[in-house]
C-alpha cells in the first residue's frame, strides 16, 4: 500500500512533469517573471555592474525576450550557470531558455533535446601573439608553444589545423581563461588561443595591448545563440523572434530612441509597421500582445546597439561587426522577413 | 648579622656581592637569536638563507602594497594613477563580496542576524555564560531564517512551535505506552505537523495578523554571507548528526548499526562536488517541476550529510580511545545507556577529538567555496561576474588575495579557539 502510494506519486510527478514543460508562455506570465540562464561571467557577454545588476551581449536577449512576454525588461530572474550545469539547468525547466554564449552543435540539438533559435554571434577560434615576434600569419606558428584551454573543442580544432598544415606545436595546457592570461604574459606561451571574442576581451585587458596582435585567421566556427527545450514550438518561436526582431529592427533603422515615436503611427514601411504593431495582428499570433515588439526594441535596443554598449568597437573589448554585421553590409545576420 | 660574628670568621663575606647582569650571550635578543637562529652551523646556515627570501619577498611584495590604489573607477584609471594593487575594486564591490546580490535596502537584515549570532554563539563557545541564554540559541535557527530570507514570521514561529509538540507528545504517550511508543508518535506528530500543518496555518494566520519582511530570493544571497550560512549550517548541523552515527556505528543493534555503516561508507566515498551537482541538477528531475525545492536547502542538507559523515568518523576514533574500563565503570555505576554516553563516555571521548573535529569544521569551511561550481555566489563565484565587467576585467591577484584573507581569519580563528578549548580542558592523564 505505502510502497503504490509513493510509485504513484512518482508517477504523477513524471506526468507533471511532461505537462509543465509543454506551456513555457503560461508559465511565464503566471509567475511574472522569465527564468533565464546567464553565465557566470563573461567579459561583455555576462557580468554585473556595481548595484549587481546583470548586464552584457547575452543578458540584453534575456531581457528583450522578459520585454516581449511580460511587457519589462526588468522581470528577469537571472540564474548563472557554468558550462556543467547550463544544459541540465534548462533541460530540467528550471530556466525558460538560455542565453550563454553556447556554441549551436549538432548533438546539442538533436541528442540533447534542446532547440537553438538563432545564432546572436558568430565566433570563430583564432590566435594571439606578441607583436615582437614578427608573426603575420597562423602558418607561420610552426614549432610554437601554445596556450590552450583543457577539454575544450578548441583543443580539438588546434590539434586538427595544425595536422591539416603539417606544423607542429608544444601544448601548455592551462583550466581557465584568467590563468592564461597570467601564462600568456608571464612568456610561457608564445600563442594563445581561444574564441577570437575572448582574445579580443583578453587582449583589452592587458597594460600595453598594442603589443600583442590577433593573428587574421579564423579557424573554426563557433556559431554562438539561445536555445530553448525542444518541444514547445510556441514558446521557441517567441524567444526566435523576438530575437529576430531586434536584428530586423536594425536592418530598418528602428532603434530604441525612435521605436516608441514609430509605434504611434503607421510609417511608410509596411514592414515595420508590422513587426510593430500598427498593421495586422501579429503579436496575437504568438500569444503576444501588438506591443511585443516596441517593448522589445525598448528594452535595450536593436542589435547593432546591443552591439555596440556591450562588445562594439568603442568599448574595451572592442570587437568589429565582422561576421556580425549585416546581411547588407557583408555580414552574416539574415533575418527571414517579418509578414 | 651581629658585630661580633664580623670578626670572628673572616672568610665569611661581610655583605652581598651585588648581582651583576647577565653576561650579553645569555640575555636578550642575543640569547634569543643564538638559542633559536643560530643554535649550530646548518642551523644558522638555513636561518640566513629563511632570513633572505623573507627580505626578498617583502622587498618585492611592498611596492605592490604601497603604490596601490583605491578609488578608480576601472582597471585603466587604476593603472593611470599608480602602478601597484588596484583595490579599488575590492573598494567599490565590497558589498558584493559581503552580502552577493542581496538587496541593497535590506542590508541591515543580515548583519542583525551576524550581531544576534554572535549572542546565540556565545553561550555554546564559552561555558561560562549562563546556561539560561541557550534557550535564545534554541530560537536562533528560525529567527535567522527570517530575517535573511523573510516572509511571514508566523512559519517560522510554528516551525519552533514544533519542538515543544513534539516533547509533550513524547511525554504524555511515554507515561501511557512506554518509551517506544512515545518516540514514535512524537516522530508522527512532528511529522504531521511539519508537512500539513504549519503551510496552511501560518497561511491563516499571516491573513489575520501580517506580520512579515519582504522575501528575499536565496539566489540573490551570495558573498561571505552565503559562505558564513552554508559554514554555520554545515558546522551546527554535522555535529549532533556525527554523534548520532558514532554512537550507531558502535550500537549493539544490527539494523541500526547496518543503516549507520551503510550511510558514512557511502557519503565517504563520494566527492561532495558530485554530491552538489546531484543537489543541484538531479534533483530537478526526480521532483515534480512545480516543487520549489530550493537550491540552497538543498545544498546545505546535502553539506550537513556530507560533513557528518566525517564527523562520526573523528567521534568514533574518540570513543575507540576511551579505555573499556570506562565503559564498564558507569554500567558498574548504574547507569542506562544514554546516561552513560551523556556523562561518562562522550566528555571523555568528545575532549580526545577536538582537533579532529576543527580540523572537520575547517575543511567544511573551505568546502563551501565548491558551491561556485554549481553557479551559487560564494565569494570565489562572486568574483567572476567582476571580472568580466569591462572595467575590471584583468584583475587577479587583489580580488583572490581578499577572499584568501577572509578564509585566513575564519579558520586561524577557529584553529585559536580549539586550542583555548583544549588548554581549559586538558586533565592531565599523562
Amino acid at each position: 500500500m505505502q510502497k503504490s502510494v509513493f510509485f504513484g506519486t512518482i508517477a504523477a510527478a513524471g506526468l507533471l512533469a511532461g505537462m509543465a514543460s509543454a506551456a513555457t508562455l503560461e508559465d511565464v506570465k503566471a509567475r511574472g517573471t522569465l527564468n533565464c540562464g546567464v553565465a557566470t561571467g563573461v567579459p561583455g557577454f555576462a557580468f554585473t555592474d556595481a548595484s549587481g545588476e546583470w548586464d552584457g551581449f547575452d543578458v540584453a536577449v534575456c531581457r528583450a525576450v522578459a520585454a516581449a512576454v511580460l511587457g519589462d525588461g526588468k522581470k528577469v530572474n537571472f540564474v548563472p550557470t557554468t558550462g556543467k550545469t547550463r544544459f541540465t539547468a534548462l533541460a530540467s525547466g528550471e530556466v525558460d531558455m538560455l542565453a550563454r554564449n553556447t556554441t549551436w552543435t549538432y548533438s546539442r540539438d538533436v541528442d540533447l533535446k534542446f532547440t537553438f533559435v538563432g545564432v546572436n554571434y558568430y565566433d570563430g577560434q583564432g590566435f594571439m601573439v606578441r607583436k615582437d615576434l614578427g608573426v603575420t600569419s597562423a602558418k607561420e606558428l610552426d614549432g610554437a608553444t601554445v596556450c590552450i584551454q583543457t577539454g575544450t573543442t578548441t583543443e580539438l580544432n588546434l590539434a586538427d589545423y595544425f595536422r591539416i598544415n603539417g606544423m607542429s606545436y608544444e601544448p601548455v595546457p592551462i583550466e581557465t581563461n584568467a590563468e592564461a592570461q597570467q601564462k600568456y604574459l608571464a612568456n610561457a606561451c608564445d600563442v594563445y588561443t581561444t574564441d577570437a571574442s575572448g582574445l579580443a576581451a583578453t587582449r583589452a585587458t592587458f597594460e600595453t595591448p598594442a603589443d600583442h596582435i590577433i593573428l587574421p585567421e579564423i579557424i573554426s566556427k563557433e556559431p554562438l545563440g539561445p536555445l530553448v527545450r525542444q518541444g514547445d514550438d510556441q514558446w521557441a518561436d517567441i524567444v526566435r523572434w523576438t530575437f529576430n526582431a531586434l536584428v530586423i529592427a536594425e536592418e530598418l533603422g528602428v532603434t530604441s530612441a525612435n521605436v516608441v515615436e514609430m509605434s504611434k503611427a503607421p510609417t511608410n514601411n509596411p514592414e515595420i509597421n508590422r513587426m510593430l504593431g500598427t498593421e495586422g495582428e501579429y503579436g496575437a499570433m504568438m500569444g503576444l500582445d501588438k506591443e511585443w515588439a516596441v517593448k522589445a526594441i525598448a528594452a535595450g535596443g536593436n542589435y547593432g546597439e546591443i552591439f555596440e554598449r556591450n562588445i562594439g568597437e568603442k568599448t574595451p573589448i572592442g570587437l568589429a561587426r565582422g561576421l556580425n554585421a549585416q546581411w547588407t553590409q557583408g555580414g552574416l545576420l539574415y533575418a527571414p522577413p517579418f509578414r | 648579622m651581629s658585630d661580633t660574628q664580623s670578626n670572628t670568621i673572616r672568610f665569611v663575606a661581610q655583605t652581598q656581592i651585588p648581582p651583576a647582569p647577565p653576561p650579553a650571550s645569555e640575555t636578550g635578543p642575543v640569547k634569543w637569536m643564538r638559542e633559536n637562529l643560530f643554535s649550530s652551523i646548518p642551523n644558522a646556515i638555513l636561518s640566513v638563507i629563511s632570513v633572505a627570501i623573507i627580505v626578498y619577498a617583502v622587498v618585492s611584495i611592498a611596492p605592490w602594497f604601497i603604490h596601490s590604489v583605491w578609488v578608480a573607477d576601472s582597471l585603466a584609471q587604476c593603472r593611470e594613477i599608480d602602478t601597484g594593487a588596484c583595490f579599488a575594486v575590492i573598494n567599490e564591490r565590497f558589498n558584493q563580496f559581503i552580502f552577493g546580490f542581496y538587496p541593497s535596502d535590506a542590508y541591515w537584515r543580515p548583519i542583525l542576524a551576524f550581531l544576534l549570532l554572535i549572542v546565540a554563539a556565545a553561550p555554546v563557545l564559552a561555558s561560562h555564560l549562563p546556561r539560561r541564554l541557550l534557550a535564545f540559541t534554541a530560537a536562533y535557527p528560525m529567527l535567522c531564517y527570517f530575517l535573511i530570507f523573510g516572509g511571514s514570521i508566523w512559519g517560522p514561529l510554528l516551525v519552533m512551535a514544533s519542538f515543544p509538540l513534539a516533547f509533550y507528545v513524547f511525554r504524555f504517550v511515554n507515561d501511557h505506552g512506554g518509551p517506544l511508543g512515545g518516540l514514535l508518535a512524537a516522530a508522527v506528530a512532528l511529522i504531521v505537523w511539519l508537512m500539513f500543518i504549519v503551510d496552511p496555518l501560518s497561511g491563516l494566520i499571516a491573513d489575520l495578523i501580517p506580520i512579515g519582511l519582504p522575501r528575499v530570493e536565496t539566489r540573490l544571497v551570495g558573498g561571505f554571507l552565503l559562505t558564513l550560512i552554508i559554514g554555520i549550517v554545515g558546522i551546527a548541523g554535522s555535529f549532533p548528526i556525527g554523534i548520532l552515527l558514532a554512537l550507531g556505528r558502535q550500537s549493539g543493534l544490527f539494523i541500526v548499526k547496518t543503516i549507520c555503516v551503510g550511510f558514512i561508507e557511502f557519503i565517504r566515498g563520494v566527492p561532495l562536488i558530485t554530491l552538489l551537482f546531484v543537489a543541484s541538477t538531479l534533483l530537478n528531475y526526480f521532483l515534480p517541476p512545480g516543487t520549489n525545492f530550493d537550491l540552497l536547502v538543498r545544498v546545505l542538507i546535502l553539506v550537513v550529510l556530507f560533513a557528518s559523515a566525517y564527523m562520526a568518523e573523528v567521534i568514533r576514533g574518540g570513543l575507540a580511545a576511551l579505555p573499556k574500563g570506562q565503559y564498564e565503570a558507569a554500567d558498574a555505576l548504574g547507569l542506562d545507556y544514554w546516561m552513560a554516553t551523556r556523562l561518562i563516555i562522550m566528555p571523555q571521548a568528545l575532549k580526545i577529538s577536538i582537533p579532529g573535529i576543527v580540523n572537520t569544521f575547517i575543511g567544511l569551511f573551505k568546502d563551501t567555496t565548491l558551491v561556485s561550481v554549481i553557479a551559487m555566489f560564494d565569494p570565489l563565484g562572486v568574483i567572476a561576474p567582476i571580472r568580466a565587467d569591462q572595467n575590471w576585467n584583468g584583475i587577479v591577484w587583489e580580488l583572490y588575495g581578499f577572499v584568501a584573507l577572509f578564509f585566513f581569519i575564519c579558520c586561524f580563528g577557529m584553529s585559536r579557539y580549539s586550542q583555548y578549548l583544549e588548554r581549559k580542558l586538558k586533565t592531565d592523564h599523562r
